[in-house]
């Protein structure tokens, strides 16, 4: 076995890589429940490949054919309902894990320097999940992919002179039909997959140059021991955090199997109701919502309703939607504390925050609903709340009053 | 580190112009081999040649009835309008954004008060001029999810835009514009042919 092991090190850095990203990476010995979403947002990516695979083996991107062989799926193929609902579900579930990922670098500052570049390429790699979702969405040509998409491809003709070309552009025809059903799929089994791997992969490298940060929000690497070189208050990630890991992944994978086995559609959450209904192209549903992952931010889109300086209502909501997504790429430079964690951060931080969840929330919750005035007006209030996050924060995170950070991790 | 991407100082002008003249000529040629994959995404020549006029009989087409034609992928609707709908459309002017249709959503023919030829029967594109869904035709009045003051109309399941029974939009609503007429024609009393503005013309 050395010798094989021998033979391959003088061809490949097989051994150092294992002890540079495994047996020798060493993170910080206080990572708490919030430190298990990273693997399980890599454990759902690999399901979402693998049965995605198989899903392609039977599924027809073709507008005449795609909704009857998603029921042929379902139907016909030997446990096909298993590996759609594994799909679907594993969609929704990464959705939970990268939205608890992120809140827990929220929390713990994990985007502070010198973390900046690792947190801008975890935004890109949302970005891409989110495109992924939505092209996903598309394929069984249900009413709600037909018209979840045409509301999708419409915000490109709010933009200026150029959008109806670009609208154009993007759909290959003059309006949603076969051809960018055709496209789309190709995006959603190729191109963005594609993507995801290589940001994936950055993301991990560049976590490993500048470690992980923890709960306390202060760096190991300032610490080490004299004679080793070893952070005093880091372990080696194999075999302390892939064991670890591996408990997050069996009470994940029961979560999981519940609902795969119980709840596949999570009552319309998931999978939605409308969506068992073949595309009608001349006809909207009474009720659409995007899946529950999308709402807070189409909530937002349709909050807006005035006219404002030279811009019409249509162009700002798309405008807020496209920031409320994109201002997290800004919290780097918008915090000002001098610590990370937001155990030493002050009290107007965390009412911060906690306002911010809240109205996350509350805008999830908005989105799901037809719009009536009164709803509307909530999410106007919300939306203003959302955003208010972002753009006071360089304001109260700099005059926030915080506690002495620690020396050393607590235990 | 830093310096492993710069020009190294010693290097002579020569070499610098043949590196920044390389560089150059890679990009434009990069651009080049974009360009027929990015056109190759427009639409194609049969997606143009699609969207012939479509022709209708709306002889059987009581007053209050609405008719739902497909045209160009997109759905056309043809309201016989009841004399108390026309109404209405004095009734709501205040409330509009564009009353008098000032913005170029209908050809020229149909910029009056009932965006039409015939002033009881509406032909319009049935998509939201938000984000093209296709509201729903509310007729009744005052029904208890649109409000007292309701008279009939289009309201949009998607983001809650309002139009009225001449597709003019509400304000305050995220459509900005009255919803689209499209190019017609009657042919006779009770043929209409839509996407044309005469039997020869495409």
């Amino acid at each position: 076995m050395n010798k094989i092991i021998e033979w391959i090190d003088k061809r490949f850095p097989l051994t150092s890589n294992w002890k540079a990203h495994l047996s020798e990476y060493y993170a910080p010995k206080n990572f708490n429940f919030w430190y298990f979403f990273g693997s399980l947002a890599l454990l759902v990516l690999v399901n979402q490949i693998l049965t995605g695979i198989f899903l392609t083996m039977n599924y027809k991107p073709d507008a005449g054919m795609a909704f009857a062989s998603v029921e042929y799926i379902m139907r016909d193929v030997d446990y096909g309902w298993l590996i759609r609902y594994m799909h679907s579900t594993g969609a929704s579930m990464f959705f939970v894990v990268v939205y608890l990922h992120m809140f827990r670098g929220m929390m713990y500052g994990s985007y502070q320097k010198p973390r900046e570049l690792l947190w801008l390429v975890g935004m890109a790699i949302f970005l891409v999940l989110m495109s992924l979702a939505f092209t996903g969405y598309i394929l069984p040509w249900g009413q709600m992919s037909y018209w979840g998409a045409q509301v999708i491809v419409s915000m490109f003709g709010a933009i200026p002179t150029i959008g109806e070309s670009l609208q154009q552009w993007v759909l290959g025809d003059f309006t949603l039909s076969d051809v960018a059903l055709n496209r789309f799929f190709a995006y959603h089994v190729v191109t963005l997959p594609l993507i995801m791997l290589v940001l994936v992969f950055a993301h991990i490298l560049a976590l490993h140059e500048v470690g992980s940060n923890n709960p306390d929000g202060i760096e190991i690497k300032a610490n080490k021991n004299p004679k080793t070189g070893i952070p005093v208050d880091g372990i080696p990630f194999h075999p302390y955090y892939s064991v670890k890991d591996i408990v997050g992944v069996v009470v994940f994978l029961m979560v999981f199997c519940g609902i795969v086995f119980f709840a596949p559609e999570m009552g319309g959450y998931f999978l939605e109701y409308n969506n068992f209904i073949p595309a009608n192209t001349l006809q909207t549903p009474d009720h659409i919502a995007p899946v529950w992952y999308f709402t807070p931010y189409y909530s937002m889109l349709r909050a807006v309703t005035v006219n404002f300086l030279w811009v019409d209502a249509k162009l700002w909501g798309v405008i807020l939607m496209a920031a409320s997504v994109v201002i997290f790429a800004f919290l780097p430079w918008l915090d000002r504390s001098p610590v990370k964690s937001i155990r030493y951060k002050g009290k107007y931080f965390k009412t911060a925050l906690t306002l911010f969840v809240i109205s996350f929330f509350v805008l999830g919750w908005l989105g799901t609903k037809s719009p009536t005035p009164l709803y509307t007006l909530l999410a106007q209030i919300f939306t203003v709340i959302y955003f208010a996050f972002f753009i006071l924060m360089p304001w109260y995170s700099k005059i926030d009053k915080t506690k002495p950070e620690p020396k050393r991790v607590k235990e | 580190m830093a310096d492993s991407f710069s020009i190294p100082d010693q290097m002579s002008g020569r070499r610098k112009f043949l590196v920044a003249v390389t560089s150059v000529a890679g990009g434009i040629a990069g651009v080049a081999i974009a360009t027929p994959f990015m056109m190759s995404m427009m639409p194609s020549e049969r997606a143009k040649a699609a969207g012939a006029p479509v022709e209708v009989d709306i002889s059987k087409l009581e007053p209050g009835m609405l008719l739902m034609v497909e045209w160009r992928g997109k759905v056309v609707w043809v309201l016989n309008r009841t004399p108390e709908m026309l109404e209405t459309l004095v009734k709501v002017e205040n409330e509009l954004a564009d009353p008098n249709s000032e913005k170029p959503q209908q050809p020229e023919y149909a910029q009056n008060r009932t965006r039409s030829i015939k002033p009881e029967i509406l032909v319009t594109e049935g998509v939201c001029t938000h984000l093209g869904c296709s509201p729903v035709f509310r007729k009744e009045i005052a029904p208890a999810d649109l409000g007292p003051d309701w008279l009939g109309g289009f309201f949009c399941p998607c983001h809650g835009s309002k139009f009225d029974l001449a597709g003019r939009v509400y304000k305050s609503v995220p459509a900005p514009t009255n919803m689209v007429v499209p190019p017609h024609v009657y042919l006779s009393d009770s043929r209409l042919l839509i996407g044309a503005t005469s039997e020869g013309s495409v």
